[in-house]
């Protein structure tokens, strides 16, 4: 361990960034439980990001579990698997917590399903041996991973197998894998990381193996000592260290990630690839190593869904394209004082009101906070005390940002560099004047893109 | 804004136990008028009420301190409609502002007064309060050179504005406001630190007149101007470096006023020139971006 530490020239941190209230001991000690089947699924043509999907089946169609049922269009995109066995129903609408409206299409449950502790073991149990990694070629890697449709599962969704293609431009020396879960509330990667470390060490062998890189870090924020001492336990007999950062808000971020653990920072306006890292979430490594192993695709995911308004929080393996509303039944309900529904945690996540509203490939969360909770201060004039400036992680100045998307001034906007926000929250956290910073900002960011 | 309050108390303890009477009157006629003239500008702007955010209060409060205690009462009310008014409302209210209210208002009436609100104005033969009768340490040493001691210059035991005598109750404040970060401690390090090194180098080259660079330091308004009304935020800059340009600007002009100029005190021309130029510094602080060139 001493040596892997010197290995990684980080200082285990970055600079800024806030202490929000962690609040995960609602679902911490919660193992993940798999929901039943539910009567159907609804599956968005665009759960990532990059060109949306072409379904490849019809209504009435019969489709069994882990069928393709669409087709990502282009290279940027990702392929949409049935997580059930059912027939298609007629095409829909959906719209997702972050207001995209997109056609849809609507799986009815028919015929035998795997239940409960049985498909447990189907996606995260049974045998992850990491000896099997080295017969795997790189080329066989890549194409499992893209015929199972996987993407990013922290949340931005981005293609996994175009982080892993063959890159001329960019060697590729280091993968890392973010364990970090610096949401607050959000326990579904701590909770994957304690209980099934061994698809999560072999997903990230084969990323190695697949990019060509020699060094392999796995960040974990030093919040969760369980989840270390577990991956430690089951990264022994390989050189994958476990790299634990210190708790602060965004240190999973990739951007930060890689600044802590490795000392690089990527440019503004690039990905880690132009920096030789590929990033990977812990339940993403675990996909590749089912897509690779078992050559089965993303069907399903763990989900928190926690928070004071849920009666029983829970950490939830269930169906991609399975409805909010469901998850909250699995859990007990809603509690009487519960007022918001959050699609992921309260910094980064949308809040949203239908509970009919389908969970995708990036969905991490459920948060369910309570009228008390919610402290509702009204908006005050901003005063320029800077707050903002001192805690944004990109360094920007979230204020001008802000006030440069309020009066649609796009040069001003992109003289405060506002497309390097990320909309971490960090600032409207901080905010002494509550002033809804991201969502001007990303208003603000709209504006610039539509001005090119 | 509460934070300000509570740490303007030593300050305002400190000047009602040195002027007595004079502070009281002072205090009550800014504050009384600061507020109406809020509650009056914000009615006719049709807006909704805004007392309840406190930043009259602490405009009063900075502006009555900042004036001499024999000042007319006229000289009060006036100054604080100029700066609600003139200093405030008319850019669009709180947070919209380019200078200091309160030190829009007394540069008004610095001007328009100029007999009540020079050096002379603040002393009065003959008063009850002992400390009044005597001149004010910055234009004793203009005028005369008489050089005040540095332990009534760190308590307050001389004549000025009522919130600056005080040195010890400005830092006693002024660690407050930086501790609680409601005030940036950039802006205050800034300008100690530009006084420092130009009133250290002013004491080589003319080391006979004893007017060293804790005289410049403790005495007049320099500690009260640092904490209190250089670092109002809407005025200062937004940035770490902008901060640190803006407090040593500050620091730099009080030094070129005290030094080279007609007045035995500068600071408050030092912030409005500094708050002017806010903007430009703002923009020339721009930071760069986490993985920006």
């Amino acid at each position: 361990m001493g040596l892997a530490l010197k290995k990684a020239s980080g200082r285990n941190t970055f600079e800024r960034g806030v202490h929000p209230p962690e609040r995960k001991h609602f679902a911490s000690e919660a193992v993940i439980e798999t929901m039943p089947t539910p009567e159907k699924v609804v599956l968005p043509l665009i759960q990532h990001i990059g060109a949306p999907c072409e379904a490849v089946v019809k209504p009435k169609q019969e489709v069994a579990f882990g069928e393709e049922v669409a087709k990502g269009k282009g290279f940027i995109s990702a392929s949409i698997y049935s997580p059930i066995a059912g027939v298609v129903q007629k095409n829909a609408v959906t719209t997702l917590p972050n207001g995209r409206h997109l056609p849809a299409i609507v799986i009815q449950a028919a015929g035998a399903q795997k239940e409960g502790e049985a498909m447990l073991q189907e996606i995260l149990g049974g045998d992850w041996s990491k000896e099997k990694v080295d017969t795997q070629r790189p080329q066989e890697i890549l194409d499992a991973v893209l015929n199972a449709g996987i993407v990013g599962l922290g949340g931005a969704a981005f293609p996994t197998h175009v982080k892993l293609a063959p890159n001329e431009k960019n060697v590729v020396d280091t993968v890392l894998i973010n364990g970090c879960e610096c949401e607050p509330y959000l326990t579904c990667d701590y909770r994957l990381m304690v209980e099934h470390p061994e698809p999560v060490i072999s997903g990230a062998l084969l990323a190695a193996r697949a990019t060509g890189a020699q060094k392999i870090f796995i960040g974990v924020e030093d919040n969760k000592p369980l989840a270390v001492q577990s991956l430690r336990e089951a990264v022994r007999g390989t050189d994958i260290s476990i790299a634990v950062v210190k708790t602060k808000y965004p240190q999973g971020s990739e951007k930060q990630l890689i600044k802590a653990i490795l000392n690089r920072e990527v440019p503004v306006g690039s990905l880690p690839l132009n920096v030789g890292v590929v990033v990977m979430n812990v339940g993403t490594a675990a996909a590749v190593a089912r897509a690779v192993f078992r050559k089965m695709p993303l069907t399903h995911r763990v989900i928190c869904v926690t928070g004071a308004g849920i009666r029983t929080p829970k950490n939830v393996l269930a169906p991609i394209g399975t409805s909010y509303g469901e998850l909250i039944s699995f859990c007990g309900g809603l509690t009487d004082d519960a007022a918001r529904l959050i699609s992921g945690g309260p910094m980064m996540g949308f809040s949203f009101t239908n509970p009919g509203t389908p969970v995708t490939k990036g969905t991490s969360g459920l948060t369910v906070l309570t009228e008390s909770d919610l402290k509702r201060e009204s908006e005050t004039s901003c005063i320029r005390c800077g707050r903002c400036a001192d805690v944004c992680p990109m360094n920007l100045v979230p204020t001008k940002c802000a006030l440069a998307a309020k009066y649609n001034d796009v040069s001003l906007a992109r003289r405060y560099h506002i497309m390097a926000c990320f909309e971490c929250g960090s600032c409207a956290y901080i905010c002494p004047a509550n002033i809804p910073l991201v969502q001007l900002i990303r208003m603000g960011k709209a504006m610039v893109t539509s001005n090119k | 804004m509460l934070d300000v309050l509570i740490s303007l108390l030593p300050v305002v303890l400190m000047s009602l136990y040195v002027f007595r009477g004079y502070a009281a009157k002072q205090i009550g006629i800014c504050l009384i008028s600061c507020l109406a003239a809020e509650a009056l500008f914000v009615k006719i702007r049709n807006k909704p009420m805004s007392l309840m955010d406190f930043s009259a209060l602490v405009t009063a409060v900075i502006l009555a301190m900042s004036l001499p205690g024999t000042a007319p009462w006229y000289v009060g009310v006036i100054a604080s409609f100029v700066a609600i008014g003139i200093g405030k409302i008319v850019f669009g209210g709180l947070g919209m502002n380019i200078f200091n209210p309160a030190m829009v208002g007394r540069a008004f009436v610095m001007i328009a007064f100029a007999g009540t609100m020079a050096a002379s104005g603040y002393e009065r033969a003959g008063s009850l309060v002992d400390i009044i009768t005597q001149a004010t340490p910055m234009d004793a040493f203009k005028q005369s050179s008489v050089v005040a001691s540095l332990p009534s210059l760190l308590w307050g035991l001389t004549n000025g504005s009522l919130g600056e005598v005080s040195a010890f109750s400005c830092i006693l404040g002024g660690l407050y406001l930086c501790i609680r970060r409601t005030a940036s401690w950039e802006i205050p390090a800034g300008v100690v630190l530009a006084v420092l090194v130009i009133g250290g180098i002013d004491n080589l080259v003319s080391p006979e007149t004893g007017w060293t660079v804790f005289h410049h330091l403790f005495g007049g308004a320099l500690l009260f101007g640092a904490f209190f009304i250089a670092t109002d935020p809407v005025t200062s800059p937004v940035t770490v470096k902008g901060k640190w340009i803006f407090g040593i600007g500050v620091g730099a002009l009080v030094m070129v006023l005290r030094l080279f100029s007609g007045y035995p005190e500068g600071l408050m021309f030092a912030v409005l020139i500094m708050n002017a130029v806010t903007p430009l510094i703002n923009q020339r602080t721009i930071p760069v971006p986490f993985g920006g060139v």
